[in-house]
């Protein structure tokens, strides 16, 4: 596994252009498999519309302690694109008006932001429904300075939603780099030892699970079962929620489909398992992502398309609710991710 | 003309066989999607064993398909492995129970 990202590598696929060329060519330009747009055109969702803005996710830096092999952000120690604080402000401005429900803070590892604790002290007071940071569990025990976040996190009522491939050491370290198994076990106990996850606790953790290959996820019940038989068994971890979550071909995990030669057959999968009933519900119908730099996009994985709202409100400086849900979402073939099977969203499974 | 008998790219078109007997490929897919629901046995059971049958009929579309499916299901490699060697067991068992007929036939030619 690299340590660097593909930016830091100067791969052609960190560029959005080169990843957006082969997910409009090949095989789809061919007319071997039919263009998403297509797809959904044939059910009548054609244009794809927002319907109530509930979630707003905001991405604070793509830096990262991990480089994860199937990383859709292309994250990682090098990445400099760090959330500053005036752009902080300007978020905060539209977290205490915004009509959404749930704040998502994402990254990279959000926590590496060095406001990160100001922004979350900040944005708790806005009194927003569920407010949820994505925390790598690895960061957690990175270093010294990051220990005390299970308590930060809880004194500000965060909903911990944490990545964690497999519950068996082999998978997780081959996905996310060797050691990882283990420091996010740790990480889960001292989440565990104050609070989180606990059966009848209001400290929300959830798990998420990417396939850690080029396969699609399986049944989202079936899978959170054995996670919780296992997690209990073998580390006496509880959580509440485990979130399937459906590699999407973007950046790293893109990458590692063409050089494995998966990218072609993993194309298929998704298209072959395409529920048109998981449409309505993908992730952009009820979610605004914010960038480092404060523009606007339909979902984190546009962003790292570089595929910014089809608004006339494109920036944060701007930011209008009303006029920004009044838009046309902007799709590509990446999409199918989003529809595959029980559907894929940052909350799991959607159909 | 494929210069092989078997092209891994065939496992996706495999529907492609109800084109020439709608009737009986309709059938068959009816069939085999029941067969690998929920039931007294789990789909993950049912996963390892296509995979356990898959070697011993030799088939490489379904160890393809199985390996895939057991990944998706969270299968771990151990898990297929044994489960492999179950197949492979009888597999074997099933050739050398046939000693005992050729012990007989032996003793039986013999004086
Ligand atoms: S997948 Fe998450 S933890 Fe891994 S490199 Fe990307 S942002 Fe970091
Ligand atoms: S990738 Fe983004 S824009 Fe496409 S369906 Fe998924 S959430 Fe919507």
């Amino acid at each position: 596994m690299s340590t660097k990202s593909l930016k830091a590598r100067h791969d052609v696929l960190a560029q959005s252009n080169k990843q957006l060329e082969i997910l409009n060519g090949g095989l789809f330009e061919e007319g071997e498999l039919p263009f998403f747009k297509d797809k959904i055109d044939a059910i009548g969702a054609y244009p794809l519309r927002p319907k109530k803005l509930e979630i707003l996710q905001i991405n604070v830096g793509y830096m990262c302690n991990q480089v994860c092999e199937h990383c859709h952000v292309d994250a990682g120690p090098d990445r400099k694109e760090i959330m500053t604080r005036d752009t902080m402000e300007l978020c905060l401005e539209v977290i205490r008006n915004t009509g959404a429900h749930t704040l998502d803070l994402t990254g990279g590892a959000p926590e590496m932001n060095p406001d990160f604790r100001w922004f979350v002290e900040q944005a708790a007071e806005a009194g927003i429904k569920d407010f949820i940071v994505r925390s790598n569990l690895t960061i957690i025990r990175a270093n010294k300075k990051y220990y005390d976040l299970p308590q930060f996190f809880k004194k500000h009522n965060i909903h911990v939603i944490s990545s964690m491939p497999h519950y068996t050491r082999g998978k997780t370290d081959k996905q996310r780099g060797d050691g990882v198994f283990d420091s996010s076990i740790k990480a889960l106990q001292e989440l565990n030892a104050v609070g989180y996850g606990m059966p009848d606790s209001d400290l929300r953790l959830d798990l998420v699970y990417n396939p850690s290959g080029a396969f699609l996820p399986g049944n989202q019940a079936a899978l959170e079962a054995d996670f919780k038989k296992a997690l209990k068994q073998d580390f006496d971890i509880d959580f509440h929620n485990l979130f399937a979550i459906t590699n999407l071909p973007i950046a790293r995990f893109l990458d590692y489909l063409i050089a494995s030669g998966n990218y072609e057959d993993y194309m298929y999968s998704l298209v072959e398992a395409y529920n048109p009933s998981a449409v309505a519900s993908v992730m952009c119908t009820n979610t605004i992502s914010v960038s480092w730099d404060g523009w606007l996009y339909d979902c984190d994985f546009n962003q790292m398309l570089g595929l910014k709202v089809a608004s006339k409100i494109k920036h944060l400086k701007d930011y209008n609710e009303e006029v920004l849900n009044d838009r046309d979402i902007v799709i590509s073939q990446h999409c199918y991710g989003c529809t595959a099977g029980a559907g894929s969203s940052c909350q799991g499974t959607v159909a | 003309m494929a210069d092989t008998y078997y092209d891994p790219a065939d496992l996706r078109k495999f529907g492609k066989i109800s084109e020439w007997s709608e009737e009986l490929g309709s059938k068959f897919f009816d069939y085999y999607g029941k067969v690998f629901e929920e039931g007294a046995l789990s789909a993950r059971e049912k996963s390892l064993i296509a995979l356990a049958v898959a070697h011993v009929v030799k088939c490489p579309y379904c160890i393809d398909a199985y390996t895939k499916d057991g990944l998706q299901r969270g299968i771990t490699k151990e898990e297929m492995m044994e489960s492999v060697h179950v197949g492979a067991a009888i597999e074997s068992g099933a050739t050398l129970v046939h000693g005992v007929q050729m012990m007989k036939k032996y003793d039986k030619l013999s004086m």
